[in-house]
């Protein structure tokens, strides 16, 4: 050990005083979160604000944690939730068990659930860590209306499925927004 | 191509054929199909038309492999469906041979060219032969491009069954189990080409329509619900839902309620009828969802009834009693109490009421043996009576002794008891007082079954040429109602043929519950088995009632068959129960009838009730005015039923989802089942007896019903020429032959009533089932165009109590005699008109 060594050591310290630092404000300046970063689920709409959940379990499935609770049910000429025959009934994540890993989002057929940038997935207890399908399914954007009513974007789901992006164009939905990213946007 | 091996040291036994499949040598018996012989051997070739218990078809032409025959290659791959094994078959399926593979292949791109892959939406996914069979023998990639063909969906051809013909593979196991194993020919093939569907006469209307693609949508949707012609209308139709390989026939009950990896399966017995089928029953999160048919080759093979399917959200009804409650002494009300509360308040007022003049037992039809058993031993034990009866219908003394000699002594399967197999064999089935289609369904397929295979003569005696005659190829012998005794003591002189069938090996006669309405028949019956040597099978309605003779819930029987008058077997008894010797009254109890009656005249003080609507007693007034006279009543219930207003007590019960024990069904033979639903603290009858029992100082050991059933079977059946003294009361005719025959004779303006129940009615464990209810048969009032003369499109039938007024319906009946459903809505024959079988009824021109 040289004599110099503890001056040397108090360099290091003095030195990283007038560097950039690294630390995010965390919760002051909110919760920053990658672009793309894998959060909470989300349960999205069509333009119109139909459900694109179809209730078909796909995603309760695929997810190893077994976090998912879904039960479909029927959409009839009343009570319509989503185009086509099924919507999904009872829809619950449950996030105490949930990894995040995304099975779920790449098994679901119809694009219904993604995942957004929320991740502030604490409580204290477990019952509030049980969303349902009320906490999931996505914000109503401008041009869409609260399920359940009829089809507005065309007779039958295939031309929902089909012809989705022009009809949200349609729907006027804001340029540069997807039906199924607004929280990640407002986020950043 | 393949060479065949040239030596074997394979020997072949006498109707077996060898032949090579895949390379191996296999010895097959003539006339198998090559896909089971492939089968036998491990290698499982992909089929959907194919199905062990229907004609073959050969209408998917999935199943195809390469044949050589003579050392010859035939020119193109066989279906193995359809063709049966021969001595020295080369056979090379899938597994060897690239040409079946590529075959296979090929069929399955094609039929999932107009394939809507509508997985995700679909309830078969998850358990879907095409799913599996084309992720095994399918290619990976589709070349079609083009638009697929649509139709509009879903189409409900009945309204428990809904179709998707776009799902459809057109393999025709629907139409075939329809036509073939049901016989309601309903449901077919329509159309040709890309078009070809699967539809109904009502479905046949919209074709049109239906045929294009979705800008028809709406219209044929309209117009389908308008249109004319037969639904679907079978009491099997939840069959083809579960052997069509696709999704395109599925159960608007069961419609997007769960997947297959979310369903528990439990393997269970059918409470609704005395045929005792095999069933899967299916829950999720303690919730039952759906009840498949289980395979049974014994019994059910493997189909079951709609009611057996689709009737049990009773059990989760909203008014199902849940907790124990008492009435309230100054209020006069039913309030809600502990079990402890409620026992105690039980068991103090049934020791009163014992104390008094004595407590009667009415378990109901539809208990398990082990509840039956409960109830038997809690009677005599702690109860001290024989006043115990499970029969909640239409009953007599006779009839007592026809089950005591006749059904208690009979040693079921093993005692060389008739079975469903010997339905299929018998040279004759003569069903007398039986609608078995209604009454007991699995009984009819079987039936018919046979009729068609093995050319069973089956012989009803009733009064109209049912559907179940029709559909079994029967013959009727019709009679008046309450003239069935005299028909069949008539047999040897009207029908010789059926005599002479009836002498013969095998031959077998079926006896309804509704014997026990005409008078003498009972007798006759035995007479006639004693004179030709056929065999009798009694075939009640309800699935307990075969148990409940076995475990003595009869004022003349105790467990086992043992005759109450015969003091040993009494001993016996007692010392098995461990309870005084010389307790057991040597004289028999009363009937239901009998207790009523007592209660009436103060004769009786209480009342212990399990599963008994008193609007199937054969007297509804006198027992709401027997309750109401009644000092003390305790309802063993699952749902307020027409006791429970009467009731002092009323003790929650487990229905048979959430319990373990037996059925003994029709044959006798025992059909255990284990709880399906654990832990919903539900408690079967059974254990709840043992506990009451406990209260009163009384031991039964039947806390659960393994308990119970050891308990039963260490007493045994009972020994030695058990029943002669009632088989000698039978055949010793209180009843002359001839004039017991006599039904009484309508004057004007009167009729003869002769009624049974339709299995799909008001039945008090078909509610809350409306797409059920939605395939009952329609309720009408038939007669004969003579006795329908001048009556008009309605007819009033009407008694002193009230009457029933249905559309008529000329039917080929005797002439003046009136059928009515016996409770249907708006046809509930002991509640309106406390009249049944064989009674005299009023008839007139009703209004509507
Ligand atoms: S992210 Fe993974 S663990 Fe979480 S719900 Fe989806 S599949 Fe399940
Ligand atoms: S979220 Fe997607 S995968 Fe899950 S049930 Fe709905 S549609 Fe199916
Ligand atoms: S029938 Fe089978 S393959 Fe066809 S949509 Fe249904 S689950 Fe999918
Ligand atoms: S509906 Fe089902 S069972 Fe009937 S032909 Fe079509 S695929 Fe076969
Ligand atoms: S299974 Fe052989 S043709 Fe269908």
């Amino acid at each position: 050990m040289g004599i110099f060594d503890p001056v040397k050591g108090f360099g290091v310290t003095f030195g990283m005083m007038f560097k950039k630092v690294a630390t995010e404000e965390y919760p002051e300046i909110g919760a920053p979160a990658a672009p793309r970063y894998h959060g909470r689920h989300q349960l999205n709409r069509h333009p119109d604000g139909l459900e694109k959940c179809v209730g078909c379990e796909l995603c309760a499935w695929a997810c190893p944690a077994d976090a998912i609770f879904v039960e479909g049910g029927d959409n009839t000429e009343e009570a319509r939730y989503s185009p086509g025959e099924r919507y999904g009934a009872d829809y619950q994540i449950n996030y105490l068990r949930c990894i995040g890993c995304g099975l779920c989002v790449e098994a679901c057929p119809t694009r219904s659930l993604t995942m957004i940038n929320f991740y502030e997935l604490a409580d204290d207890n477990r019952q509030d860590l049980i969303w349902t399908k009320e906490d999931l399914l996505a914000p109503l954007l401008p041009g869409m209306e609260q399920p359940p009513h009829p089809m507005r974007l065309g007779d039958d789901e295939q031309d929902y499925y089909v012809n989705g992006p022009e009809l949200a164009r349609g729907r006027g939905v804001p340029e540069q927004e997807t039906v199924e990213t607004d929280t990640e946007e407002a986020v950043r | 191509m393949t060479v065949a091996p040239e030596k074997s040291d394979v020997d072949v036994p006498e109707g077996y054929v060898k032949l090579t499949i895949d390379g191996e040598e296999v010895v097959a018996p003539k006339g198998e199909l090559l896909i089971r012989t492939a089968e036998r051997l491990g290698t499982v070739i992909p089929r959907f038309c194919d199905h062990p218990l229907l004609d073959p078809a050969g209408a998917c032409r999935q199943c195809l492999v390469e044949v050589e025959m003579n050392g010859r290659p035939m020119p193109k791959p066989q279906a193995s469906c359809t063709m049966t094994v021969a001595d020295g078959m080369v056979v090379k399926t899938q597994v060897t041979s690239e040409v079946a593979d590529k075959a296979q292949q090929g069929v399955m791109e094609l039929l999932l060219i107009n394939h809507p892959l509508d997985c995700p939406i679909c309830d078969k996914g998850g358990e879907c032969p095409l799913q599996n069979q084309a992720m095994a023998h399918g290619r990976t990639d589709s070349r079609f491009v083009d638009k697929k063909r649509t139709f509009p969906k879903p189409l409900p051809i009945s309204s428990q069954v809904l179709l998707d013909r776009e799902r459809c593979v057109l393999c025709q196991r629907c139409t075939r189990f329809s036509d073939q194993i049901a016989g309601d020919p309903f449901i077919d093939l329509l159309e040709r080409g890309a078009h070809q569907q699967i539809g109904t006469a009502e479905t046949a209307d919209v074709l049109d329509a239906a045929s294009h693609t979705s800008e028809s949508d709406s219209a044929s949707a309209g117009k389908s619900a308008s249109a004319g012609g037969q639904p679907f209308q079978s009491y099997f139709s939840g069959n083809t839902i579960q052997i069509c390989p696709v999704g395109a026939l599925t159960s608007a009950q069961y419609r997007f309620r769960s997947r297959p990896f979310d369903l528990v399966s439990t393997p269970s017995v059918c409470e609704h009828c005395s045929s005792g089928c095999a069933e899967r029953t299916d829950f999720r999160r303690g919730k039952v969802m759906r009840k498949l048919a289980g395979d049974d080759p014994e019994v059910n093979e493997e189909w079951i009834c709609d009611k057996g399917r689709f009737a049990f959200r009773y059990a989760t009804a909203e008014q199902r009693i849940r907790r124990p409650q008492v009435r309230n002494a100054e209020t006069g009300e039913l309030e809600e109490a502990s079990w402890t509360e409620a026992l105690r308040a039980a068991a103090d007022g049934l020791a009163k009421a014992r104390d008094g003049k004595g407590v009667g037992v009415l378990p109901g039809g539809r208990v398990t043996l082990e509840d039956a058993y409960a109830y038997s031993k809690f009677a005599r034990v702690a109860l001290r009576t024989h006043d115990v009866d499970h029969r909640a219908r239409a009953h007599s003394a006779e009839e007592l002794d026809f089950l005591a000699s006749r059904v208690a002594a009979d040693g079921g399967p093993a005692g060389g008891g008739v079975t469903f197999a010997d339905l299929e064999k018998a040279p004759i089935a003569l069903c007398v007082a039986l609608e078995p289609e209604e009454e007991a369904p699995a009984v009819f397929l079987r039936l018919r079954k046979g009729a068609r295979a093995n050319d069973v003569k089956v012989v009803h005696i009733g009064q109209w040429a049912s559907p179940a005659v029709e559909k079994t190829f029967g013959e009727l012998l019709a009679c008046a109602p309450g003239g069935e005794a005299g028909a069949v003591d008539g047999i040897a002189q009207h029908a010789p043929d059926v005599d002479e069938a009836l002498r013969s090996e095998g031959a077998v006669v079926l006896v309804g519950e509704r014997a026990a309405e005409v008078p003498g028949l009972p007798t006759a019956l035995h007479r006639l088995a004693e004179r030709t040597g056929a065999r009798l099978a009694w075939i009640p309605r309800r699935a307990g009632e075969r148990g409940a003779v076995e475990a003595g819930t009869l004022p003349t029987l105790l467990p086992g068959g043992r005759p109450v008058t015969d003091a040993d077997a009494r001993s016996e008894v007692e010392r098995h129960w461990g309870i005084e010797p010389g307790t057991l009254p040597a004289e028999p109890g009363r009937d239901v009838t009998g207790m009523l009656n007592a209660i009436v005249t103060r004769d009786l003080d209480g009342l212990l009730v399990g599963g008994v609507d008193l609007d199937d007693l054969p007297d509804p007034a006198l027992a709401r005015k027997a309750f109401d006279a009644a000092g003390f009543v305790v309802s063993l219930e699952l749902l307020p039923s027409t006791v429970t207003p009467y009731a002092d007590v009323v003790l929650p019960i487990a229905p048979v989802d959430e319990k373990s024990g037996t059925f003994v069904n029709w044959e006798g033979r025992r059909r255990p089942f284990t709880v399906t639903l654990d832990g919903t603290g539900a408690l079967a009858d059974s254990r709840v007896l043992d506990t009451l029992g406990v209260e009163m100082d009384a031991d039964l050991f039947t806390q659960t019903a393994d308990a119970a059933r050891g308990d039963l079977d260490r007493l045994g059946a009972h020994e030695g020429t058990a029943p002669k003294g009632t088989s000698v009361a039978l055949s010793a005719t209180k009843v002359p032959p001839g004039a017991s025959a006599e039904p009484p004779a309508p004057g004007d303006g009167q009729a003869l009533l002769a009624t049974w129940r339709q299995l799909i009615d008001d039945g008090s464990l078909q509610i809350d089932e409306p797409a059920l209810a939605g395939t009952a048969r329609r309720v009408v009032a038939r007669m004969s165009r003579a006795t329908a003369d001048g009556l008009g499109d309605h007819v009033t039938v009407s008694t002193d109590r009230g009457s029933v007024t249905l559309p008529v319906e000329v039917t080929d009946l005797p002439d003046g005699v009136v059928w009515l459903p016996g409770n249907s809505p708006g046809s509930k024959l002991r509640a309106t008109l406390g009249a049944g079988h064989g009674a005299v009824v009023d008839i007139a021109g009703g209004d509507r």
